[in-house]
């Protein structure tokens, strides 16, 4: 197999044309000093298995758990989130909203793809893709139709366009029937999608 | 820039399509591309507003076209060749061709974590007083600046209320261009739907956006 990416061989994808090109460009940038494989090896193992949305999860757990804790993460959430060890990049200014019967919230960035990486991890495909950045500020009860989830009209909806470096965290409502239950089992309730707002926290029913 | 970026309020893309189950990364290319981005960004000394002018001057039918990463990698290559790190022709064939630049540092597997915790705060300490409080009338600027800015479009001339103040941070629009932070208040401002979109919007619908100083005025 040719290395050279503009060569074009007929059982070539495109896909693999650009997989060349970042073999090429690391090899490159290897040889040239300017970065460390195993670095790069870290960065990718620390997004795919150690930062996600279960942290997130944790978060709201403990929001709907503790009212000490909610109230300090809807004052300060930077520094609530930072309590559980979820900070950094892509995190350094987090604001929280909590969802209510009256208001729902939802969350973008119609500009590029800004995220609350330490408590979501990396945004997915649908989040960065020109369908949700184009129409959840103008249409997002369309929005929330194309993830199944339909509010009462009387509903308020409240779009975060994040433009600058302030990051969003929707606390989704706790469900009904979950009285007494441990941080654990509360945070098994809690997706990603609801901590957006395109979808809200699972029910008891649906994780039986 | 009125790039293809900028597309709050956009018709024609079609239904938001979830994926079930969706992995962090679709293709190894995509984690070598996210990790070599995040990593060159020591050696490179560009900041984060750089990164994001790069990816938005993407020709506009080219932005569409392209895959989230793919934007990503031509944003990166930008980057590189702009500070003579890693030119076209050196891509093409595959390997250096000539000497390495020399640059400040690297990013190293025992730094990764450190860094990744310390992020990037923008916010500066106050140098004055905020020029609105929360409840102030605003309207954005009707602005269409050439380079990296963060007011959109959809929100330009009109009209919304000052509703949180988040401080002095870092200012894109000058940052983007090595002219410095210039930091300056910003501001979470809230539109009325019907306000952005007209009296058929969903009266049940407010947006905000989260604007420096420079893009208010009074209203």
């Amino acid at each position: 197999m040719s290395r050279d990416p503009h060569h074009h061989d007929h059982d070539h994808s495109e896909l693999s044309e650009t997989e060349l090109r970042v073999r090429a460009l690391e090899s490159i940038l290897t040889q040239k000093g300017y970065v460390d494989p195993a670095a790069l090896d870290l960065l990718i193992e620390t997004y795919e298995t150690k930062v996600g949305p279960r942290n997130g999860a944790r978060v709201v757990a403990r929001a709907w758990s503790d009212p000490g804790y909610r109230a300090r993460l809807l004052a300060d959430a930077t520094l609530a989130i930072a309590e559980l060890g979820y900070l950094g990049r892509q995190g350094e200014h987090i604001v929280a909203l909590e969802n209510t019967p009256r208001c729902h919230h939802m969350v973008v960035c119609t500009l590029c793809s800004c995220y609350p990486w330490p408590v979501l991890g990396l945004p997915p495909v649908w989040y960065k893709s020109a369908p949700y950045r184009s129409r959840v500020v103008a249409d997002p009860r369309g929005v929330l139709r194309d993830f199944g989830v339909e509010l009462p009209t009387g509903t308020e909806i409240r779009v975060w366009d994040s433009t600058a470096e302030i990051r969003y965290l929707v606390v989704p409502m706790r469900p009904a029937g979950t009285e007494g239950w441990s941080e654990e089992r509360l945070a098994a309730l809690v997706t990603r999608d609801s901590m957006i707002g395109t979808g809200l926290a699972r029910t008891p029913a649906e994780v039986a | 820039m009125n790039g293809a970026q900028d597309m709050g309020g956009m018709h024609g893309f079609g239904p938001v399509a979830p994926e079930p189950d969706e992995p962090v990364f679709h293709a190894e290319w995509e984690r070598r591309a996210f990790a070599l981005t995040l990593a060159m960004a020591m050696p490179g000394g560009w900041n984060i507003d750089m990164s994001r002018f790069a990816r938005e001057s993407l020709p506009p039918g080219e932005y569409l076209a392209r895959s989230y990463y793919e934007i990503w990698l031509a944003g990166l290559e930008r980057l590189m060749a702009e500070r003579g790190l890693v030119s076209a022709a050196e891509i093409a064939a595959g390997a250096p061709q000539g000497a390495a630049k020399p640059v400040a540092r690297v990013l190293s597997r025992s730094d990764v974590l450190q860094v990744l915790h310390r992020g990037g705060p923008t916010e500066r300490p106050a140098t004055a007083p905020a020029r609105f409080e929360a409840g102030d009338r605003v309207r954005a600027r009707n602005m269409h600046p050439a380079t990296h800015t963060r007011l959109p479009r959809y929100v330009r001339g009109h009209v919304g209320t000052v509703e949180r103040l988040h401080g002095c941070h870092v200012f894109p629009d000058t940052n983007a261009l090595g002219k410095g932070e210039s930091p300056q208040w910003l501001y979470t401002v809230c539109f009325a739907g019907t306000e952005l979109w007209g009296a058929d919007a969903d009266p049940a619908v407010r947006v905000s956006v989260d604007a420096w100083d420079s893009y208010l005025e009074p209203a």
